[in-house]
Formats: structure tokens, sequence, C-alpha cells
């Protein structure tokens, strides 16, 4: 591939095309062993968009069962199983993968660094959350294997004790979830120090902090957030394992051990975890709409100072999982007010964004599309989570669907719809071609469609009394109706992501050529080749201020002038 | 360019959609067999009600003020296509009014639902317990439940028949949860939110059920394999009705000797190692007890209706109806399992 | 589609010190960071339970102060410290000293913990399946005992590269950052010790 960047003497890669003719055992050679960021982001993305299909099947498979009364699709044994595993799936192998692979691909380049400041460490991380996530679905192969549906973790996703103690599970389905999950845990806190120390120590020169693109920022913050989040979750499955292996009794509630300290221990990880899924999407979100609006963010600083506000937040409002587990009043009442307080920098976000868009001149491509709904989804589930943090309210939804729909609000209709749209936005710089406008718009209008028929419909439900976690339900609640309605709007969802998969195959080889800048857009990564040499950029850049290729394509109107 | 009016129109759309269907639910009082969270029946069920109904027009108009702002800026400012038009529009880059506006105006909101919350969480836990309030033990097993009326001395399991509650007569139910196992929830929508049932952590909940008649509910706390068939039904009962099931509950097991035959069965094929039946030798306390089994409607925790054919085919095999749950097959012959099931029949 | 395939080039600024903090020494911090979290989670875990063993023996009954302990392993965060100052002023032989005898000290920590453990396993009975106590005492100390093993074997590479004679000035910042951890077990150890032999008895 060409370098298209400046050419500056000596720079330029003068190798004949033919040289880099390689043997598919030397493609495959060079990205196991790679150190390059790139390419390990596009593996993490890679691996966590197969898990999206193979956590997606599952989903389908648990709408095909509840689509009515009295179903015999999965037997029970089956059925919990796969809840399991969609869930720790779709959290552990999807998000988390998607997610520092955006990061990991991005921040080095977004701060006209040559790569991360561990490039070993970080092919490291990856093959360790890779290989966790194998771990964790070998278990199928597991206890009478394959056909017998193996040994595949099915205690539920926070695995409550002392449901996971060895008397309750005999099996090794749960220690093939804390096992596992230990060992994508190490992968996930060595890429978030190694997201640090790149964004901390190798930035260009005159990218001071406030200088960098929101996105940057947001994956400190993430990163940040990680080192304090799943290192909880690591030592309560330590704990269990110590349990289940050498006869602890840290949640043996017949020896005096409390089932309360796991929950505690878990949600001390699992709300922050939300909020370490929830961030990038708001990166992307502040990349994204400013370049389609055709306006600067609207109060970069606000923006920074909320993203950290939150970060901070939330690791003080994580009992508002457990409002119905007994604990006094005046606890109850300190985590309601907590919640609340976190949705404030939340709420500001979302108008920022409107800001931003207001008086722009928004061109409604694909990312935009994805992005526009983004914020609107948003916006509802954040609502919905104010309903869940009244806590009587939340006596009668916790746990039930109502529950679910809120959450995969979050997850589906703000992170996954972000993340649609960042894959379209910057799939172009990683590949040297644009995805698909038509199939795009396709993919966009079915996976809207298909999202809000499901979790709309699925509020309801929750409301209507129907619990989580049940393999079948009794024909005269009257869920019966609403959960057909629900199941159909998952397989839209699901025709909807293998039109996009089918975009992104054929895209990847026949895409449409993009130059190093399709968009025009304004920060560093756009001012690479597309896709980048392995070095980035031929020579250092140095910037002095937030856009500084909008300071280049605009020089009667910097952007400096006015910070 | 319709695109953007039809994104307008769903959004609309859903929104009008929502605050329709709403109502809907809010049925009159009564027991009814959707338990839904919007058909209160007792306190404090109907104290969340009200207080949910507020919640939902403080976050509708968020929601419409919000929304709008977004549905008119993507009409109004949408980029009309103009290619001779080159010009990036003006750049703003803040403005520290309208911030600060949009920061105090959510610290107000969140004042007062959280005012409005604390209150109720104080009412509703922290609610003074009456000293003729009746009294209820209820044990969490996998998966069924155990209900214990200590003042009264009875045991019975999965079916709950409490007194009705009226504002002249005030008559709540205490109850307080107890786990034999893993974690466990009790919700009955109508009547309350649920409270879960954690071992070694005993918690208290109250109702003060309004009306009469049947109210659904079940397990919502994930507790394994048959998690979802671990049903609930409450039965309020008018005062007379109630003391007339205390009654019979108080009896000791019905002793017909026609089914004596049945009854040996029942002791000498482990039934007895867990299945209470008052007035007999067993005392087992692992599975229900079972001394009145016939004046429940339900079998296996709500699974499956009590009837003659479904118990015989439940002591048969137990897991054609519940896979995975606990009890036992014990391979009885047919006669056996004839001579079992009528006995129990007797158990009125 | 904008034609800009220029790198952004500053000219606006004049050329001011560009400074940014080691990435050694960040990621060190973030790992510590990461690592603390943990730690207050078995901490929280054992101070919850103190009291709370259904059976014996209690930590009353059966610990017993490890004071020398204690004193080598935080002495050896001074002999650390004075090795990183050796080596600044580039005195290769006193720096090997000095970090040979912070391992030395870090060792018969480790070896005390463990005669502790076997008197307490053999003559005591206290194992981790005991009771509450045993299984939050030797998770929490055995965590602490781990990591200190973790340093051990970073300051026993550092210590053969030195009598290699590879090791010089330059390599100071690295060494420092080494060294940063092995003080973070230090201050942990100053927790659990007050947790586990002040507070739990």
């Amino acid at each position: 591939m060409a370098d298209r960047t400046f050419p500056i003497e000596g720079t330029l890669d003068l190798t004949p095309a033919h040289v880099h003719e390689h043997t598919w055992l030397e493609v495959l050679h060079e990205w196991v062993t790679t150190v390059d960021h790139k390419k390990l982001g596009i593996m993490y993305v890679l691996y966590g968009f197969f898990f999206l299909l193979v956590g997606g099947a599952e989903a389908l498979a648990i709408r095909v069962q509840l689509a009515e009364p009295n179903n015999h699709f999965l037997s029970p044994e089956v059925y919990n199983r796969f809840f399991t595993m969609h869930g720790t799936t779709m959290v552990f192998l999807v998000g988390m993968t998607i997610i520092f692979g955006f990061a990991n691909y991005l921040v080095p380049l977004m701060i006209g660094a040559r790569d991360m400041a561990f490039p070993r460490l970080n092919a490291f991380s990856f093959w360790m959350t890779a290989f966790g996530g194998l771990m964790l679905y070998y278990s199928f192969l597991g206890g009478s294997g394959l056909y017998g549906v193996g040994n595949a973790p099915d205690v539920g996703w926070f695995a409550y004790a002392p449901l996971t103690a060895r008397a309750f599970s005999p099996g090794n389905a749960t220690d093939y979830w804390a096992l596992a999950l230990i060992v994508t845990g190490v992968g996930t806190v060595g890429t978030a120090i190694n997201v640090i120390a790149t964004a901390l120590s190798m930035r260009c020169k005159g990218m001071t902090l406030m200088r960098m693109p929101l996105f940057v920022w947001l994956s400190v913050v993430t990163s940040g957030l990680t080192l304090v989040t799943i290192t909880p979750l690591t030592a309560a499955q330590i704990m269990l394992v110590i349990d289940r292996y050498l006869g602890g009794h840290f949640f043996d509630t017949q020896a005096g051990g409390s089932a309360v300290i796991w929950m505690h221990f878990f949600w001390i990880f699992g709300h922050p975890e939300v909020y370490v899924l929830v961030l990038p999407a708001f990166a992307i979100a502040n990349e994204i709409i400013p370049v389609f609006s055709r306006k600067a963010i609207f109060g970069y600083p606000a923006m920074v100072a909320a993203s950290v506000g939150i970060a901070f937040v939330s690791l003080g409002v994580w009992a508002h999982h457990m409002f119905t587990i007994g604990m006094t009043s005046v606890s109850n009442a300190f985590f309601v007010l907590s919640t609340m307080l976190v949705g404030i920098p939340t709420g500001i976000k979302i108008f920022n964004w409107v800001a931003t868009m207001w008086g722009g001149k928004i061109r409604f491509a694909t990312p935009m599309l994805f992005l526009t709904a983004f914020v609107f989804q948003f916006l509802l589930a954040g609502l919905t989570g104010i309903m869940l943090a009244v806590a009587p309210w939340d006596w009668q939804l916790h746990n039930s669907y109502f529950v679910i729909a809120h959450f995969h609000y979050v997850l589906v209709g703000a992170i996954l719809f972000a993340i649609f749209g960042g894959l379209y936005y910057w799939f172009p710089k990683a590949t040297g071609r644009m995805l698909n406008e038509t199939l795009g718009k396709w993919n966009f209008w079915l996976f809207f469609i298909g999202f809000h028929v499901t979790f709309d419909t699925m509020h309801f439900v929750g409301m209507l009394g129907m619990p989580r976690s049940i393999y079948t339900y009794e024909a005269d609640r009257g869920w019966g109706h609403l959960n057909l309605i629900v199941s159909i709007g998952a397989f839209i969802q699901g025709i909807s992501v293998l039109i996009f998969t089918t975009n992104l195959l054929w895209s990847a080889f026949r895409g449409k050529v993009a130059g190093n800048d399709p968009w025009d857009a304004w920060t560093l990564e756009w001012a690479a080749a597309s896709p980048p040499p392995v070095y980035n950029f031929p020579t250092e850049p140095s910037v002095s201020s937030r856009r500084p290729l909008w300071d280049l394509k605009h020089p009667e109107d910097p952007d400096w002038k006015y910070e | 360019m319709d695109r953007e009016w039809l994104r307008t129109i769903l959004r609309t759309g859903t929104a009008i959609l929502f605050f329709l269907l709403l109502p809907a639910f809010a049925f009159a009082d009564g027991p009814q067999p959707v338990p839904s969270i919007f058909a209160p029946a007792s306190t404090p069920a109907s104290d969340i009600y009200s207080l949910s109904l507020f919640v939902l027009a403080i976050t509708g108009g968020i929601f419409v003020v919000v929304g709008g702002l977004l549905a008119y800026v993507i009409v109004r400012y949408r980029d009309k296509g103009d290619e001779s038009d080159k010009r990036e529009p003006a750049q703003i880059y803040g403005s520290t009014q309208i911030e600060l506006a949009w920061t105090v105006i959510p610290i107000l909101i969140v004042v007062v639902l959280f005012l409005t919350t604390a209150r109720m969480i104080f009412a509703i836990q922290d609610a003074p317990k009456p000293p003729d309030a009746l009294d209820v033990t209820v044990v969490g097993h996998q998966f069924w439940w155990e209900f214990r009326y200590p003042k009264l001395g009875i045991v019975t399991a999965n079916e709950l028949h409490v007194p009705l509650s009226t504002n002249k007569d005030p008559l709540p139910t205490y109850l307080k949860l107890y786990s034999a196992d893993v974690d466990h929830s009790f919700w009955v929508p109508q009547l309350a939110g649920k409270t879960d049932l954690i071992p070694n952590h005993p918690n208290i909940t109250w109702i003060e059920p309004k009306s009469t008649g049947l109210y659904l509910g079940q397990c919502a706390q994930f507790c394994g394999v048959e998690h979802a068939e671990m049903l609930l039904r409450v039965y309020v009962d008018t005062p007379e009705q109630f003391a007339a099931w205390v009654k019979n509950q108080q009896q000791p097991a019905v002793e017909d000797p026609q089914v004596a035959a049945g009854r040996r069965v029942f002791e000498t094929e482990s039934c007895m190692n867990c299945h209470t039946i008052r007035g007999t030798a067993a005392t087992g306390r692992f599975g229900p007890d079972l001394t009145h089994l016939m004046s429940r409607s339900t079998i296996a925790s709500g699974a499956v209706p009590n009837s003659e054919a479904n118990l015989r085919q439940w002591i048969k095999d137990p897991d054609s109806f519940k896979p995975g749950c606990l009890m036992p097959a014990m391979q009885l012959t047919n006669q056996q399992l004839d001579e079992v099931t009528a006995y129990l029949e007797t158990l009125k | 589609m904008s034609t800009a395939t220029l790198i952004p080039h500053a000219t606006h600024a004049p050329e001011q010190e560009w400074n940014l903090p080691s990435r050694g020494r960040v990621a060190m911090y973030c790992l510590i960071i990461g690592e603390s979290a943990i730690f207050v989670i078995f901490v929280v875990a054992y101070i919850y339970y103190i009291g709370r063993s259904l059976t014996g023996p209690t930590p009353r009954e059966v610990l017993d102060v490890p004071i020398f302990n204690t004193i080598c392993l935080l002495s050896s965060s001074l002999t650390i410290w004075i090795a990183e100052r050796s080596l600044e002023r580039n005195k290769i032989r006193l720096f090997g000293a000095w970090w040979a005898l912070t391992l030395v000290l870090g060792a018969i920590f480790l070896v005390g913990t463990g005669i502790e453990w076997h008197t307490l396993i053999y003559e005591k009975g206290l194992t981790i399946s005991t009771n509450l106590f045993g299984t939050t005492f030797y998770s929490l100390v055995g965590l602490h005992a781990s990591h200190v093993i973790f340093g051990l074997i970073g300051l026993s590479t550092v210590l053969i590269f030195t009598l290699l004679g590879k090791v010089r000035e330059e390599h100071s910042e690295r060494i420092q950052v080494l060294a940063l951890y092995w003080h973070f077990v230090d201050a942990v150890w100053v927790v659990v010790f007050t947790v586990v032999y002040i507070l739990g008895r």
C-alpha cells in the first residue's frame, strides 16, 4: 500500500510492491506475533465481534424458548447455561474486548504517538483475554460434552453465593466461570495500564491534557476506572475458588459466612463495570457527533469534568442492585441519593451533545444515524434508570424484565449503537476502504426497528410481574403475546447483524477506496494514511489546539485563537 | 429527507404508546391472574404505585423536553444537501450560563425525587409493627415455600392464606423471611415489593391486603434449575374464611382406615424422611408438610394443579413436571402408586 | 472530502519545554492502584468476619505478633532506598550490597511467615478451612506473601544483572520503578499487620 502522507525526503517506503506479497503462513505468523497496537486493536474488535455473534445466538435461543408459555425448546438446565453464558459473554468477551480494541487502535494515533507505551504488554494482555474467553467456552465441552450441553456456567452472570458453593453447584460450571474471568481480568488490567501510560507519557508536542481528543480522555478515565473495578471481581473470584477448592468459608453461610458480602463485592465490581462499558460509547459519540454536525463539541471542559465525575461517583452507587436484600432504610436512602447524583453528569452529557448538534449542518451518513439513535436511546435508558433508583419502586422492578429492558437499552441501545457508528466511522482508517453506505442504512434501520420492538415491549412485560432468569412461565399470566413480540424483534436484530457482517466482509475487499480523511474530520488519526503504516506518522506531529486538522484546513479561523 | 420525519414520527409514536398503554394496566381493585405492579391490592404495593406515577410524570416531562429538543435539532439543522454552500457553521465552544442552568435544574429535580423517595423508604421499612399483626415465618427452599404460623401452630407450604385488612380493622401480616439453602425472593406484585430470602440473613416484610381473592407471584431471585417453577399463591381471606382455614390446618392429619395401605407405603418407602404428616410418624423437614395437602389447589409449588392424576404422576416421576427438582423418583410399583395417592387424597 | 494530507506542525506556539511523566512510573502507579483494590477487598472481608467464626480457635489464642519479621520487612524499604540513592551516584558496588541486603531481609520475612504458618497448622490446628478466621487469615496474609515472592523474583533478577556487571547509573529510573513496587508491598504489610495482629486480636 502506497504511503499517502506528506512526502518528506527519506521517509517514504520505497520497497517495490511484490516484496510485500506473503504466504498465508507468513501473514498468520505476523498477526500472531505482532505487538503493533493497530493489529492488536483489530484483533480485539474481531474477537469481540465473533463473540457478539455467539452471544447473539444464545440470546436468540433464549427468545425462542420464551416466545410462548410452557415451551420445551430448551430444557431448564440448558436454558440456565445459555442465559448465564449470554450475559458473561456479552459483558466480558464482547463489551470489554471491543472497547479496549477501539482504545488500542485509536489512542496512539490520536495523540500522535508511534505505538502504545508497552507494546509487548499489549500483546500479552490481548492473548490473556483471548485465552480466557476460550477457557470459558471450553466449558461447553466439559461434563458430558456438547450433547449434554457440557459444563457451561449456569449460575447467572452474577453467580450469587451460596448457589455457587460446592454444595449447590457440585460440577465444574462455577469453576469455569471464576477461572476464565480471572484470566481475562489479567488481560484487561494490563491493557488499562497501557492506555493510561500511553496517554500520559506519549503525547506529541503541544498536546496538553486539555487538548487531547475527548476519545482519549474517556479512554483514560475508563482505564483508570477499570483498575479499581475488575480487581474487586478478581478478588471475589479468588475467594470463591478458595471456598470451592481449599475448603474456605468466605461465602459459606453454614459456617457463619455471608451471602450478602458476595453481593457487595460483586456489585462493587458490577456497577462501575457498566460505566467502564458506557464511557467508551460516550468517547465515540464525542468524536462522531461533532464531525457530522460540523461543529466543535459544546463544552469540552465540562465534558472532561463530567466524565471524571461519573467515574468517581459510580464507585459509590453499587448497592442500588441490592435494594431488596434487607439493608437498613438509611443505607437504602444513601444509595438512592448517590445513584440519582451520578445521573446528573450523565444527563449533562446528553445536553452537550444536543447543543453540539444545535446550529450545525448535520450529515446523516450511517455513523451519524447510529449516534443520533444513541442519544435518543441513552436518554430513555437514563430515565428508566432514574425509575429504578427510586428504591420502593425498585422493590417491584428489581429482578424483573423491566431491569433487563433497562440495561439492554444501555448496552445495546446506547453502547452497541455507538460501537456500530464507530465501526462505520473508523473502518476506512483501519482498512483504507469505506463500508457500503446502502447496506449501512439497511443495517441501521433494521436494527433500530428490531431494537425498539424488543426492548420497548420488554419494559411492559416486567411491569406485569415477569421475573428474570426463568426458563418458562405460566400461560395465564398474560405475558405470552408480549414475549412473542419481544422475540420477533430479536430476530429482526439478528438479521440486521447479518447484514452488517456481510457489509464488513464485502467492504474489506470491495469497498470504495477511502482517502486519509473521508469524513473531513479534525483529529490526528485522519492525518495518517488509511491504513496507517506501522509507524503511524513519518514525522512526529505537533499541535496547538484540540482540532489540529481544523487548524490546517481553516488557517483563517483556527481553534487556537479561541482556546 | 423523509427519513428524518419518519424518525420523528416513530419517536412521538413510541412516547404516545407508552402513555396510552400505561393506564391499561391500572386495573381497579382486586386480584387478577396478571400480577401487574400497576394493579395494587395492598399496602405497600399501593404506596409504591402512587410514587411510581409521580416519578413517571417527572421522567415523562424530562423525556418530552429533551426528546423534543433532539427531534427539533435533527429536523431543523440537518444538512440540506446544498452543494454550493461549503461554509462550516459557526463554531460554538460552550456557554457558561447555559451549562450552569442545565446543571442546576437536574440537581433540583434530584433533590425533589430523593426527598420523596426517602420518605417512602422510611414509611414502608420502618413502619411500626402493630401488636396484633399476624406473624408468618417463610422459609425458602429449592424450589418450594415453607409457611409457618408460629402463634397458630400451623405449618403449610406454597399456598399462603392471610386475612383481609380493612381500614376499620387493620390486620397486617408480617412475614419473617429465612432461607434453608440459597437466595430466594418473595414477590407478589399486587401486594408488595419483593424482599429476598437470604441464608444467615433474616428479613422482614409486611402486607396489608385490601381485597380478597387469589394473588399470584413467584420466586424472584435465581435459585437454581427450577427457579422458574417456584410459584406463589397468596389467598386473601375474609375473617370468617381465614378462621375456618386456620381451624382446619390446626387439626392433625385425617386418619382414614380405608387407605391404610397407602399410609404404609408412605411410611416405608422413605417418604417420611422428607415430609411431615402431623399425627403420624412422618416428621421429615426437607420437603413440604403434607398434613393438609388436599387443601391446596396446586402441587409442586404451583407447577401443576392438584388433581389425582397429577399427584400420581408427580410421585411417580417428579422430573416429568419439574426436571431437576430435589424430590427423587422412588421407583414405586403401580400398585404402590395407586395406594399412596389414594392415601394422600384423604389428607384434606 | 478533505484533501489535507499534511502532518500538523504547530506554527503558532513557541517551542516550550515538553516534559511528560515516565511511562514506567505511570504504569507502576497504575498497577499499585489495581493491586490495592484487590487488597482492600480481602481486608474488608477480614474485618467483617472478625469475631464471627462459629468455632475456635480465635486470633487471640493462636496468633503471636511477628515483630521481628515486620522489622525485617520494613527496614528493607530503607535499605532499598539507600540502594536507589547509591545507584544515582553511580556507586555500583554499594548499590549491589544494599540491594542484596534488601533481598535477604525480604527472604527472612518470607521464611518467618512460613515458620509461623507451620506452627499454626501443625501445632495450633488452624487451617484455611478451620473457620472464618482461618480462611480470612491465610487468604490475606497469603496474598501479601505472594506479592513478596513476586517482589523477590524482581529483586533477584536485578541482583543477577548487577553481579554480571550490566547495571549502570542510567538504569536508575527503571530500578526506582521496581523499588516502588517493593515499597508498596511494605506499605500493604503495615495495613495487614495492623488489621490482623492488632485490630483482630
